[in-house]
């Protein structure tokens, strides 16, 4: 009885590797995405044929999304499946697996995109063999992690694990789907997918959507259940609520795709259908906002103290504003005015800097601490002092977008008094010009914020010395 | 509910199959209709495959990450359909592996390019886009210009594709090559007949970058970008019509 009651022996070797490769590629891709932001303002920058917009596009999505926002889930999740069931991880060799595989994959696809080795669809570039490597190492994540939830010591699944196994698992599914396709021969790079046309459409914004969805989202809330929870001591809001947003969320979100669809070939009906359910996503959304929220009442207090709580606040904040500019942008007739502009780059952003980067900055601050075994971080005062750069980053960012967007949109959509269209498209074009660069400064101080980080853990692991 | 919703947190097998479910429903009925109800692609005349040339122009503009930047698909919307042409068809991208619609134009959409400007006007553009656009914010791609089409295993690549349902038949896998030397212009005497007949006799057969001797990735591309948008005849589709 006493020795089931002692900490077991976790493992945390690999979380280690996990959250080092966490921060390293979120550099990478921050700078990426400095660079194309800069691309967009000044064109010169474009060095053909290895590193031009088109080419680095992908390069900086995959970088922030897999390879920044996935080294994170790994480590999280497999720091948070120990700790909620009192059990080692399985499969230590498995584990291990998944972390250079993983890594092996992020480089696969980054150095294909350089040298022009892409199927060429969004968020699912990657050529066929990188993609069956990735099968490989996701089907041994899910083993772990559900052969980790299988020897568990205790007798509930902790909340935060139902978020991470519905994120490994949809993943999965998705994956496989919109991936099939068929190479040109065994020994060839290049191959199609299997699905053309509207189908592959529909198809792809499926995956695509639900990348947002489960990878962005669903997995990410897995992380506020756990450190949100424990950096604020306290238990979550609402144990109903928890369920209630985690299996509507999960049911609605897989619908939402077609409203990167509207008024396009995609048959009618599905394109409503996809409006509808994006809408309706709002409720649960905002569920998991709440109940990450309240979490705080009667510890408020903590927030003016704790600027790692403060982290993962603010983000819960973007995400509750981002989930609701999503529903309002996938209504028809909005979306009719901000598809193909800015303004889906400024909603993606808000989510992606506001929700995911800050909550995973708040897991990766708890977390350096706790592994390297030291009481706190090397400094609370610089933590401080990333968060209100990075906010100060992305209000500008998105600031930026929103103007640059709507001022696109309708720019397309103006008529001149004798009933032509007014504007030329290339006169668009220059239109964006200062808000590209207002966007990239944005992303300078983004970036600028993250080596702070880089500095503040590298003190943290290296020294004993804390400083305020 | 919260003591059934025990059972779920007990067992992460139960887990497990419960979230597959709920995950499966609505993407089982947004997608596979699509491959069966028969109004999702409007009968329209004149899609054909792409030729071989056409089809190596695509991997340029796949591989370059044009999309990024390019939409092809005019949604109905009156300002698109005045600025672009006729809103897009699903059958006009029916045999596009991918899809090429984009989501963001910063450039404009090209999925009615073909024909709207010369090859010439390709050429200068692609090599540098602010000779003629000043304003223009894309990239230039010269050395599309020097570098040679991969035309070499172009057959594999029609084969693979029949596979996925592309309608290419024995003929066009075997002469695939040819084709594509032939419609550039580069191939030998009589050859031209061939690709025609296979491809129909509206196939554009130039010299697209001017430059004879080899075929180019510019030459692919420009084939690629010429055809875009005016393989369906638009003139007889009335959707209001279905047969």
């Amino acid at each position: 009885m006493i020795e089931a009651l002692s900490a077991p022996q976790y493992n945390d070797e690999i979380i280690k590797k996990f959250t080092i490769a966490s921060v390293f590629w979120a550099i990478v891709g921050f700078l990426a995405g400095v660079f194309i932001a800069l691309q967009m303002a000044f064109p010169d920058l474009n060095f053909e044929p290895y590193l031009t917009f088109g080419r680095l596009r992908p390069l900086h999505t995959s970088a922030v999304i897999f390879a920044f926002g996935g080294n994170v889930l790994f480590a999280t999740s497999y720091f948070v499946v120990q700790r909620t069931c009192r059990t080692r991880l399985w499969g230590g060799g498995l584990a291990n697996f998944t972390f250079w595989g993983y890594q092996a994959f992020i480089v696969m696809a980054a150095l294909g995109y350089v040298f022009g080795v892409t199927q060429g669809k969004e968020y699912a570039e990657p050529e066929w063999y990188a993609d069956l490597w990735l099968v490989l190492v996701w089907v041994s994540y899910l083993l772990v992690f559900l052969m980790t939830l299988a020897k568990r010591q205790e007798p509930h699944i902790y909340v935060a694990n139902w978020f991470f196994l519905a994120f490994i698992v949809t993943v999965a599914v998705l994956h496989l789907v919109n991936g099939l396709s068929v190479p040109v021969s065994l020994t060839s790079l290049k191959s199609y997918p299997l699905w053309s046309g509207v189908q592959n459409a529909m198809i792809q914004w499926w995956y695509g959507h639900n990348a947002v969805g489960f990878f962005l989202t669903a997995g990410f809330l897995g992380i506020m259940y756990y450190f949100v929870p424990k950096r604020a001591n306290r238990p979550v809001y609402s144990y109903r609520l928890s369920i209630l947003h985690f299996w509507s969320l999960i049911f609605l979100y897989i619908w939402a795709g077609p409203h990167h669809l509207h008024y396009t070939s995609l048959p009618d009906w599905a394109q409503t259908l996809g409006m509808t359910f994006s809408i309706i996503l709002w409720m649960p959304s905002w569920g998991g906002m709440i109940n990450g929220l309240m979490t705080l009442s009667g510890a408020w207090h903590k927030l003016r103290e704790d600027p790692v709580l403060k982290f993962m606040i603010v983000s819960l904040a973007f995400y509750g504003m981002v989930t609701f500019e999503g529903p309002l942008m996938a209504i028809k007739e909005v979306n009719a005015l901000s598809h193909y502009t800015e303004w889906t780059i400024g909603h993606v952003h808000s989510g992606a800097l506001g929700w995911v980067a800050f909550i995973s900055f708040g897991a990766i601050y708890y977390l350096v601490p706790k592994l390297w075994g030291k009481e706190e971080l090397y400094s609370l005062k610089l933590v401080n002092l990333h968060l209100w750069i990075a906010t100060i980053g992305i209000v500008f960012y998105i600031a930026a977008m929103w103007v640059a967007g709507i001022m696109q949109g309708l720019m397309w959509r103006s008529y001149d008094s004798l009933g032509f269209l007014e504007y030329s498209f290339v006169e668009t074009v220059m239109a964006m010009h200062p808000f590209y660069i207002i966007r990239a400064l944005g992303g300078v101080l983004f970036l600028g914020g993250a080596l702070i980080m880089v500095f503040n853990i590298y003190k943290t692991i290296k020294t004993d010395e804390r400083i305020a | 509910m919260l003591e059934k919703h025990k059972k779920l947190e007990k067992n992460s097998i139960l887990l497990l199959i419960f979230i597959i479910i709920t995950i499966s429903i609505g993407g089982l009925i947004e997608i596979v209709p699509l491959f069966r109800l028969e109004t999702t692609i409007e009968p329209v005349k004149g899609i054909r495959p792409y030729t071989p040339l056409e089809l190596a122009g695509q991997d340029v503009y796949i591989r370059e990450g044009c999309y990024g930047c390019h939409s092809q698909q005019i949604r109905a919307l009156r300002d698109e359909v005045e600025r672009y042409g006729h809103y897009s068809l699903a059958a006009e991208s029916m045999y596009d592996h991918p899809f090429q619609w984009g989501s963001k134009r910063t450039g404009p959409d090209l999925a009615r390019v073909g024909g709207k400007y010369s090859d010439s006007w390709h050429v200068q553009h692609m090599i540098n886009p602010q000779e003629y656009v000043p304003e223009s914010i894309m990239p230039s791609y010269s050395h599309m210009a020097t570098s040679k089409a991969s035309l070499d295993d172009i057959g594999s690549h029609l084969e693979a594709l029949r596979v996925t349902g592309v309608p290419y038949t024995d003929s066009m896998i075997e002469n695939a090559y040819t084709d594509a030397m032939a419609q550039a212009n580069e191939g030998e005497a009589n050859t031209k007949d061939g690709l025609l007949k296979r491809y129909g006799k509206n196939t554009i057969v130039r010299d697209f970058d001017g430059k004879a001797g080899f075929v180019s990735e510019l030459d692919a591309i420009i084939s690629y970008l010429q055809v875009l948008g005016t393989m369906a005849d638009l003139k007889d589709y009335n959707p209001d019509v279905v047969e």
